[in-house]
Order: C-alpha cells, then sequence, then structure tokens
C-alpha cells in the first residue's frame, strides 16, 4: 500500500515536470506561453513563485513519506515512543526559512506591482484604446483616432496600448491570457487602466473573467497585432463611408432591422456592436470562428457564420441582446452575404 | 433558585451564578459582534454619504438642535440606566425598576424624535430610495433605531418580571446585560452624531 | 429547590426538536450538514458532467450559472459549516470536561435558525429560480436589473437567516470554552481541538455580522429598491466586493481551523505521541485567526485598488504562510520517532498533509498581486481553493468522523470500507482537482458554461470529470459504511483506539447525557494520557457523586426558526405576487405574522424560567462504568 502510495503521490509531480518540459499551451491562449512584455514579467514572477514552492513541495512530501515508511507500528506493537514536547530550533528553522523564501518573493513581487500599474493615459506614444464590456461582447474605442469598433481589438505591433476599463452593464473583466493579466472592468465611473503590447504580429485570445450572467464563458473575443502601416490603413478604411446592400428588398430589411441597433460607416445606431468590417474578422460573435476549414462545431465560413448567427442569436449566446430578428430566408441570406462581404481591406 | 429572599443576595448578583456569569460573559461578546455590524453600516454610509444624486445634501438636511435634544435624551437615559445598574447591586429593587422606567420613557422619547425627523426627511425629498446617501442614512440610522426600539420593548417586559419575580440570581443578570445593551447603543449614538450629523453639516 | 422538578422528557422525533443536548444537536447538524453535502456534491457532478466535453449542452447556461451558485453556496454555508459545527458540537464539551455547552437552549437554536435558512435556500429550486450569480453575488449582477427573478433573494434572506444561526452558535462555543472548562484544563493544557474551535469562534463572531449587513444591504436593494451597489442610485459595486471579502476571508479560515485541530488530534493520537511544539501550534492558529482579517482585497486583486493596496495585500496574505508551515512541519515532527497506526482516521489525516501543502503554496502563489493578474477568475483559482477546502476542510472531517464516530454513536465504522473510502476519494480529488491548475494557466477563466473545441482544453477536463466521479463513489463508500455500522450492536469502549489522550475518551461511548458523573480533575496536557501513564484506569474526580442539573428540552428554538423562516418567504413574495389585504401586500402581511411567532417564542422564553431538572446519583447508572 505504501509503495502505491509513493508512486501515487509522486505522479503529479511527474505530471508537472511533462507539462513544463513540453509545450506550454496555445501560444495565442495560454499564461504559460507569453507573448509580449507585460505577461512576460507575470511569467517570470509565476516561475519564481513556482520554483520557490517545489522546494517547499519536494521538502514536506520528502520528510511525509520518509516518516511514514519509517514510523509505520508494527502489528501488536505496545511500546510508548517517548513523548517530545517540541525543539526551539527546529521551530526557528522552519520559522525563518519561510520568512526567508518570501522575501524573495515578496520583493519582485511589489516592483511588479508597481511596474505594472504604470500610467500610459497620457503617453503620447502610446495607443489609447477604452475598452467597454457589456453582456456578452466587447467595445472598442480608440478617443484619439474617433473610432469604434467591437469584438476584435486591433493594434500596432510593438506599441504601448493603454487600455481604459469600464463596464456598462455587470462586472466583466478583460483578459487576454498570453499577453497580458486581467483587469475588471466595473460601472459607474469607476475606469481602471492598465497597459500590455505585443511585440509579434498574430492574433490573440482574449477572455471575460469575471462571471457576468448565462453566456460569460462565450464572451471571448481578440486581439490582432499588425505592422504599423497596416494599422494606419484600418483606422483610414474604418472611416470610410459604406455601401449598403445592392438588392433593395436586402437593403429594406438591413436598415429597418438591423441598423437600429447596429452601425456601418456613418450609419445605424451606436448601442450595440459596430459592423464594419465584420467580414474581415475572425469571429462572428466572439465564438463563431470563421475558417474556410472548418473542424469543430464552432467553426464555418464567414457567411455561414453569420447566417447562424442572425437566425438565432440566443442559440448560440444564451441570454444576449440581440433579439430573433423576423426575417425571410432571402433576407437572411442576403444580409449574411452583404455582412459577410463587408471587409476591410488593410492587410498586405 | 426560585425564592431568594432579599438580603440573602449575593454581592453581585448577576455573576452569582455560571448561569448569569455565562450571560454577562456571552453578552459581552455579543456587543462585540455589533460593534463589527455598525462598524460595517459606518463603512458602508462613509462610502456612499456623497452620493445624493437629486436629493438634498446633507447638509441642507440635517437640522441639529432637533439631534441635540434626541442625543440629550440617549444621552440622559444612559445615566439612568446606570443608576439602575447601581440599585441592582444595592439590592434595590424598587429604585431598579425606576430608574428603568425612567430609562425606557427617554428611550421612548428619542425614538419619537427619530420617527419624527424620518418623516420630515422624507418630505424633504429624502426618502429610502433617492440615492445611495438615503439608503445608506436610512440604513444606518435606521438599525440603530431599530436596536433602540428592541431595548425598549425588552426593558418593559424586564420591568414587569422584577416587579412580578422580584431581584433574584435569575433576574438580576438579565437586568445587568439590558443595561450593557443599552450603554453599547448609546456609544454608537454618539458615533451616529459625529459621523452622520456633525461631519453631514461640513460641506 | 425543588429536585423532582417535574419535566417531560420526549422521546422519537419530539426528542430531536426538543433537544437541547450539544451531543444531539451535534448529530442533527451532522444529518443536516450531510445531507446538504449530497446535495452540493450532486451539483458538483452536473458541473462536471456539463464541462466533460466542449460545447456540451448537458444543462443550459441559465442552470449551469444556478448549479455553480448553489454548489459553492451550498457547500460552504450548508454543509461544511454545520458540519464542523457537528464535530464541535459532538467533542469540545467533552474534551474541557463540561456537562454541557454554556447555552443549550441558544445552541438548539443556532442549529434551527441554520437548518430553516439552509431549507428556505434550497426551496429556491422548486420555486421557478435558483441563485444565480455566483457564491460571491457581485453586483449589479446580483441586483433585480441583472438577476430579475426571485433566485437572488432566496439567497440574501436564507443565507441571512443560516448565518444567524451560526453566529449565535459561535458566540455559544466561545462562552463554554472560556466559562465551562474542567478545573486544571487551563488553555495552555486545552486539546488543540478546541483550541482551533475556539479561535474559529472568535472568527464567526467579528466576520459574521459584515455578512449580515452585506445581506441586508443586498436585499434592501432588491427588495426596497435600496442604492447601495447599484451604479445608476449612486450606489458602489466594488463596496459590496469589500463587505462581502471582509467576511469572507476569515470564513475560509473559520472552516479549515477546526480541521487543523482534527488532523492535530488524529496524529497525534495515532502516532501514541504527544502533538509537537503545543505551544507553536496553539500560536501559529492565533496568527492565523488574526491575519485573516488582514488580507481581504487579495480577492479583489484585479478590482483596481491600486499598487499600494495591492502591494500591502500581497505581503500581508504571502506572511500567513510562515505560521501554516510551522503547523505543518509541527504534525511531520509530531509523527517523526512515533508509532503511526494507519486507521482510516488517521490514513485522512496523513493525506491531508501534502495535499494541504499543495493548496497553500498555490496560495502563496495567488497572493503575488502581478502573477494573480494572470490566474485571478481561472481554473487555477479553482484549484487551489477545491485543494484548501476539499483537500484541507473536506479530509479533515472525513478524518474527524472516522475517529469519533464511536464517541459520537457508540459504533466502530468498518475500517476495510473506510480504507476504500479513503482510497477513492483521494485519488478522485487529486484528479479532479490537480489538472485544474493547468487549464487555468492555459487560459480557461472559471465558472464557463462550456468551452470550445481545438482550445487544449478537452482532455483535462475529461480528466477531472472522472475523477468528481470517483470522489462520488468515495462519499458513496461511506454512506455505504455509515449504514452498515448502524445496523451493528453498540459495543464501542470508553477508548477505543487505545491511544486516547484526551478527556472524551474517559467517558462512555456515546457519553450519557450528562456527559461527566463527576467532573474530572485536570492535573496536564493530554489529560487521559498523562493518567494513562501514570497507571491508571481514569481521572480523579474533582467533586463528589451527587445530583447534576440538566437544563429541559424545548420547542421553542424550532419555533422561533420557523418563524424566520416564514417571515423570510413573507418577505421574497412581497412584490404583489400573492396580491394584498386591505391595501397590505399580503407577502408582508405573512412575513408579520412569522415574526410575531418568533418573538412570542422568545417572550415566552424570557418570562418563564427553565429550572431544568435533576439528575440523582441512583439514577446516573449509564455513565463512565460500561463495558
Amino acid at each position: 500500500m505504501n509503495r502505491w502510495q509513493f508512486v501515487k503521490r509522486l505522479a503529479p509531480l511527474l505530471a508537472l515536470m511533462v507539462l513544463v518540459l513540453s509545450a506550454c499551451g496555445r501560444s495565442d491562449l495560454s499564461t504559460l506561453n507569453p507573448q509580449g512584455p507585460v505577461a512576460q514579467e507575470q511569467f517570470g514572477l509565476m516561475k519564481l513563485a513556482i520554483s520557490i514552492m517545489l522546494i517547499v513541495i519536494v521538502v514536506v512530501f520528502a520528510i511525509s513519506f520518509y516518516v511514514i515508511i519509517r514510523f509505520r507500528r508494527r502489528p501488536g506493537d505496545k511500546t510508548i515512543p517517548k513523548q517530545v514536547e517540541g525543539s526551539h530550533k527546529l521551530e526557528i528553522i522552519w520559522t525563518v526559512i519561510p520568512i526567508i523564501m518570501l522575501i524573495i518573493l515578496g520583493v519582485p513581487t511589489v516592483q511588479s506591482v508597481f511596474n505594472l500599474a504604470k500610467d500610459y493615459t497620457k503617453d503620447p506614444d502610446a495607443v489609447k484604446v477604452i475598452v467597454t464590456s457589456h453582456q456578452y461582447w466587447w467595445e472598442f474605442e480608440y478617443p484619439e483616432l474617433g473610432i469604434k469598433t467591437a469584438q476584435e481589438l486591433i493594434i500596432p505591433t510593438g506599441k504601448t496600448i493603454s487600455i481604459e476599463a469600464k463596464s456598462a452593464d455587470v462586472l466583466h473583466s478583460f483578459w487576454i491570457p498570453s499577453l497580458a493579466g486581467k483587469i475588471d472592468t466595473n460601472p459607474g465611473a469607476n475606469v481602471n487602466t492598465m497597459y500590455f503590447s505585443a511585440p509579434k504580429e498574430g492574433v490573440y485570445l482574449g477572455k471575460c473573467a469575471e462571471l457576468c450572467g448565462p453566456s460569460h464563458g462565450l464572451m471571448d473575443f481578440k486581439v490582432k497585432s499588425v505592422d504599423e502601416s497596416s494599422f494606419d490603413r484600418w483606422t483610414a478604411a474604418l472611416q470610410e463611408p459604406v455601401a449598403l446592400p445592392s438588392d433593395p428588398a436586402v437593403k429594406e430589411a438591413f436598415v429597418s432591422k438591423c441598423l437600429t441597433c447596429h452601425a456601418v460607416g456613418d450609419q445605424g445606431g451606436p448601442a450595440f456592436p459596430n459592423l464594419t468590417g465584420i467580414g474581415s474578422r475572425q469571429t462572428v460573435g466572439g465564438i463563431l470562428v470563421n475558417t474556410d476549414d472548418p473542424k469543430y462545431s464552432n467553426e464555418g465560413s464567414t457567411e455561414e457564420n453569420l447566417h447562424r448567427w442572425i437566425k438565432d442569436p440566443q442559440a448560440v449566446k444564451p441570454g444576449n441582446q440581440m433579439p430573433k430578428v423576423d426575417l425571410t430566408e432571402q433576407e437572411l441570406d442576403g444580409i449574411a452575404k452583404y455582412l459577410s462581404d463587408l471587409t476591410l481591406d488593410y492587410q498586405q | 433558585m426560585s425564592a431568594h429572599v432579599e438580603g440573602q443576595l449575593p454581592h453581585e448578583p448577576e455573576k452569582a451564578t455560571l448561569e448569569g456569569r455565562n450571560k454577562v460573559l456571552g453578552f459581552w461578546l455579543f456587543l462585540g459582534g455589533e460593534t463589527v455590524l455598525f462598524g460595517t453600516l459606518f463603512s458602508a454610509f462613509l462610502a456612499l454619504r456623497h452620493q445624493v444624486l437629486d436629493g438634498p445634501p446633507a447638509h441642507e438636511l440635517f437640522s441639529l438642535p432637533l439631534v441635540a435634544i434626541a442625543t440629550a435624551l440617549l444621552l440622559t437615559s444612559s445615566l439612568t440606566s446606570v443608576f439602575a445598574t447601581q440599585a441592582l447591586h444595592r439590592h434595590d429593587n424598587k429604585k431598579l425598576i425606576t430608574w428603568l422606567i425612567v430609562t425606557v420613557l427617554l428611550g421612548l422619547g428619542f425614538l419619537c424624535l427619530e420617527i419624527y425627523e424620518f418623516y420630515h426627511y422624507v418630505k424633504e425629498g429624502h426618502g429610502f430610495t433617492t440615492s445611495a446617501f438615503s439608503s445608506s442614512f436610512y440604513t444606518l440610522v435606521g438599525f440603530h433605531g431599530a436596536h433602540v426600539a428592541l431595548g425598549i420593548v425588552w426593558i418593559s417586559l424586564l420591568i414587569g418580571q422584577l416587579a412580578k419575580k422580584g431581584l433574584t440570581v435569575v433576574t438580576a443578570p438579565k437586568a445587568y446585560v439590558a443595561g450593557l445593551y443599552w450603554h453599547f447603543i448609546d456609544v454608537v449614538w454618539v458615533f451616529i452624531f459625529t459621523v452622520v450629523y456633525l461631519m453631514g453639516k461640513v460641506v | 429547590m425543588a429536585h423532582g422538578h417535574a419535566v417531560k422528557r420526549h422521546t422519537g422525533l419530539m426528542d430531536w426538536l426538543t433537544t437541547v443536548d450539544h451531543k444531539k444537536i451535534g448529530i442533527l447538524y451532522l444529518i443536516a450538514g450531510g445531507f446538504f453535502f449530497l446535495v452540493g456534491g450532486l451539483e458538483a457532478l452536473l458541473i462536471r458532467i456539463q464541462l466533460w466535453k466542449p460545447l456540451n449542452d448537458f444543462v443550459g447556461a441559465d442552470t449551469y450559472n444556478e448549479l455553480l451558485t448553489m454548489h459553492g453556496t451550498t457547500m460552504i454555508f450548508l454543509a461544511a459549516m454545520p458540519m464542523l459545527f457537528a464535530l464541535m458540537n459532538a467533542i469540545v464539551p467533552l474534551q474541557i470536561g463540561a456537562r454541557d455547552v454554556a447555552f443549550p437552549f441558544v445552541n438548539a437554536l443556532g442549529f434551527w435558525t441554520f437548518f430553516f435558512g439552509a431549507v428556505l435556500l434550497n426551496v429556491s429550486w422548486f420555486a421557478g429560480s435558483a441563485p444565480e450569480a455566483g457564491w460571491t453575488a457581485y453586483a449589479p449582477l446580483a441586483g433585480t436589473t441583472y438577476s430579475p427573478g426571485h433566485g437572488m433573494d432566496y439567497y440574501v434572506i436564507g443565507l441571512q437567516i443560516a448565518g444567524i444561526g451560526t453566529l449565535i452558535g459561535g458566540i455559544n462555543f466561545l462562552v463554554t470554552i472560556i466559562n465551562m472548562r474542567a478545573p486544571g484544563m487551563t488553555f495552555m493544557r486545552m486539546p488543540m481541538f478546541t483550541w482551533a474551535s475556539f479561535i474559529t469562534s472568535a472568527l464567526i463572531l467579528f466576520a459574521f455580522p459584515a455578512l449580515t449587513v452585506g445581506l441586508a444591504a443586498l436585499m434592501f436593494d432588491r427588495i426596497f429598491d435600496a442604492n447601495f451597489f447599484d451604479p445608476s442610485g449612486g450606489g458602489n459595486s466594488v463596496l459590496w466586493e469589500h463587505i462581502f471579502w471582509i467576511f469572507g476571508h476569515p470564513e475560509v479560515y473559520i472552516l479549515i481551523l477546526p480541521a487543523f485541530g482534527v488532523i492535530s488530534d488524529v496524529i497525534s493520537t495515532f502516532s501514541r505521541k504527544r502533538l509537537f511544539g503545543y505551544s507553536s501550534m496553539v500560536f501559529a492558529t492565533i496568527l492565523i485567526g488574526f491575519l485573516g482579517f488582514m488580507v481581504w482585497a487579495h480577492h479583489m486583486f484585479t478590482t483596481g485598488l491600486g499598487p499600494i493596496a495591492n502591494s500591502l495585500f500581497s505581503i500581508a496574505t504571502m506572511l500567513i504562510a510562515v505560521p501554516t508551515g510551522i503547523k505543518i512541519f509541527n504534525w511531520l515532527f509530531t509523527m517523526w520517532g512515533g508509532s503511526i497506526k494507519f486507521t482510516t482516521a488517521n490514513l485522512f489525516a496523513v493525506g491531508f498533509i501534502p495535499t494541504f501543502v499543495m493548496g497553500g503554496v498555490t496560495g502563496v502563489m495567488l497572493a503575488a498581486a502581478p502573477a494573480d493578474f494572470q490566474y485571478h477568475d481561472s481554473y487555477f483559482v479553482v484549484a487551489h481553493f477545491h485543494y484548501v477546502i476539499v483537500g484541507g476542510l473536506i479530509l479533515g472531517i472525513f478524518s474527524g468522523l472516522h475517529y469519533w464516530w464511536p464517541k459520537m454513536f457508540g459504533r466502530m465504522l468498518n475500517e476495510t470500507i473506510g480504507k476504500l473510502t479513503f482510497w477513492t476519494f483521494f485519488i478522485g480529488f487529486h484528479m479532479t482537482f490537480f489538472v485544474q491548475h493547468f487549464l487555468g494557466l492555459l487560459g480557461m477563466p472559471r465558472r464557463i458554461w462550456t468551452y470550445l473545441d481545438g482550445l487544449g482544453f478537452n482532455e483535462m477536463n475529461l480528466i477531472s470529470t472522472i475523477g468528481a466521479i470517483l470522489m462520488g463513489f468515495g462519499t458513496i463508500f461511506f454512506l455505504l459504511n455509515v449504514t452498515i455500522t448502524a445496523f451493528k450492536p453498540k459495543n464501542a469502549v470508553n477508548d477505543p483506539w487505545e491511544d486516547g489522550r484526551t478527556l472524551e475518551w474517559t467517558i462512555s461511548s456515546p457519553p450519557p447525557e450528562y456527559n461527566f458523573q463527576q467532573t474530572p480533575l485536570v492535573r496536564g496536557y493530554d489529560a487521559f494520557w498523562k493518567e494513562k501513564m501514570e497507571g491508571k484506569k481514569g481521572m480523579t474526580p474533582a467533586e463528589p457523586i451527587g445530583s447534576i442539573h440538566m437544563p429541559s428540552p424545548s420547542i421553542l428554538p424550532f419555533f422561533m426558526s420557523l418563524g424566520l423562516f416564514i417571515t423570510g418567504f413573507g418577505l421574497l413574495y412581497s412584490d404583489g405576487t400573492w396580491g394584498s389585504v386591505g391595501g397590505i401586500d399580503t407577502g408582508y402581511i405573512i412575513g408579520a405574522a412569522g415574526l410575531l411567532v418568533t418573538f412570542t417564542c422568545m417572550i415566552l422564553r424570557s418570562l418563564y424560567d427553565d429550572h431544568g431538572f435533576h439528575i440523582e446519583p441512583e439514577d446516573q447508572h449509564d455513565g463512565g462504568v460500561k463495558a
């Protein structure tokens, strides 16, 4: 039984080693595979903490196993062991050594707390973004550029992105695991700030990390890091006028049933996700991934995903604010087609 | 236990039995918990007191003379409850009952003033749902008022018991902890007077 | 004093409804807590079934949030707390050589308020909507705008009523331990479980009133349209987080400290050795309790409190590792040089140590605020707190139950089934929660209804679900053991483990209703062990045999709590659901009727003195000398 126990106790440690040595998860999602300096700094602290804690675990496990095996009671053993009151020397050792370990961890922790609290909101070189969370989507406003988008945060590679985060309804938390730790978005005037940057081009997964209602788990977003000239083209393209559907019936349905809440270009309402350039986004509704090579049930072409979403938004994201709009099959097809063609040409 | 004759009571009758000692200690601990309760209410009030929205702000709303009279009533009642406890220690049941009656009457006076005050504030547009300030104000002051009301009912029942059963090792701890309770709500009021009313007057 | 004071002795159900005997109340707590442990466990299994594969729709998103909320709330308030109270009630008076607790009537009241609060909370499942905003009930999600059903009303009112029971229970144990120790039982001779119960009770006393206020404020927001936490009315959602965690963090120490106490007693007994470093253990327990109040904002690192607050709370939190480390090493060195017997109780205790260390080290990792920005609200946190709560507290409770079962019920649990319970539960536990650390680090947030495919979460979630099922089997084995044992003869001796060190093992199993025929004289730490080592069979009595005074049973606690239940129910539906009578909402009328019942019972209790009754020496035959 004890050998069994020994192997079993060791198994978690082995599993840990295997995980550390092998892949550390997806590079666009894992905190163990940081893609930017902020996540890198946090990962450094995590590594330091894990190392110190592994020492503790190894010591405790070693003593445990030794004691359990060495001091088992033999059957029928009636001897009374020596009754020890304690040992000041030992007690001082296991008080002082943990304190030293905590100092080793505490000093960089405090340094890092202040480092990550730097305020870039006044920095002229930083790209400012106001993040507003909604049940269950993300609004990204670039106040200096006068543009707004949703669900996909486009950032220029290498630049510091200064975030001001707030919520339009309940608490949410803004988290891009591979780029930076999270910050809560609070309602009211309680605005939080953070910053991060992505030195490499790529698409990173963002998540909501505070229970916000039934579709909390589906409140994903993307951060897309593009080179600076592409970013400039994107901001310009976003401000260009957008043509409405050419088919008059589709146009009529789109204007009367979609633009009441959503905006394309300079038309429509501002309260819900801006649809300008939705055809070039990575996802529909944050979770229906647009791909020409669908592997999973949440993947499909942009047009298929739009079709699926508009047809029954509640089936995709339960409890979200978008109602099932009364559209004919032709109108639905036309609008899905129109939106999937609503692309922004900014990447080379 | 039921038939103690006057004069046979021990020096501190509230602590003469284990039950009595338990009751007194338990009550002190209960007041410790009450302190945290009011501490939390005060914190909530302090966090929200500037959120007046459309309602009248504190410095326009509060009328200090009225509150000062209420304060005087409650402070005096605390003094009379001390007299009651002293009478208890002298084993003087009649005086004890008399002072408790005075205490209850002063408490009733305080409560009436508070009810009038609330009524007046609601007419001024400072209702329970007006703003975060008003909600936290009524909750804090109302919790205190409810404690006063409960104390009045409790001490009134106690007066009846003392009159009927006399001062015994069973009734003495009850009278003693009632005195503790009354002091406690008096102390809380001193803080309310300072934090809510005086600080509210400072613009 | 009339000795033959006629007191009606009840039997059957009426006996359980009216009992004020701490041992019976302990059993009531155990039955109720055990029942809710099963309910919470069932909710956990449904959660794990929902998560076993990506994009699963076994339960709907709304139902999932109800399940996770009720799982957390049930396990913390309705399962863990009462099971601890069960052990405290059953054992603490025995360990200090007392005949009862300080306030037997209040003890019963505490149980019944807890019970009716718990029932009210769970009625929500049958009333259309269960609470859905998480056990933390963060505003504004917990407000009426975003949780319009009655679910969160059940949460605020049910917990409020249950919380009253816990609070008065805490005061009761404090007074009991301070005032009712046997002669010679100084504070520094008290068994560790009693010490832990003492500190836990102090934490309850100072933590629960904050919850009372928080719940009252949230209730005012929801039912009377107050504006505490609603930003549109000037309220502040962060205020709720502060109030909740000022209560909530001490609460986790309230839970874990008694488990520490159980482990200390069990390890010492089954190593046949005095607890190593007893005084530093006491000191560490007090320090943990004290620091427990200083660290609440480490649950709020991402709320945006600023770098100064985050640094201070980081450091304060890390400091807790020091007294906890002292405890771990003291346990290890209690076993060192001992003669360790691996009974089921001790298996749970020994299994606790490395498991709890794993939960503890992740706690220190979480204390580093910048790294916590990554861990916070991810599955890493889920893994952490299940390691300390299940791996700590639940293993501790299982250990304590196996250890004290003969003392509580007079029957020994079956050791073979016990070991089966341990191994299935223990392996299942590690399978369930170890992988969750990595799920969190790989980017899986907690409290999510489902997750997308292809993110690398699938395999570990499957492992976790299988582990949860194993834990379910472990629990079933325990129930099986209890059932089988219930049909065995009641033949446990005074000191069934033969190595008992403390006073509870000097009296019969189960003890007579007055516990000690003669109050024992305590001559040192490990009072019974000391006598045994000097060749004596039992304790030296501190008093002659005489008439023993007992409190009368009473039905009033039951009705007082029932009144509160009715009040809560009325308040819940004071929104016009049931119409109105004479212009007053029927809900309020029902609520007032409930309060009337409660207050009438209180007044009756105050006006009619309880003289109790006496057990004369000639009737004291079922104690102390059996078997």
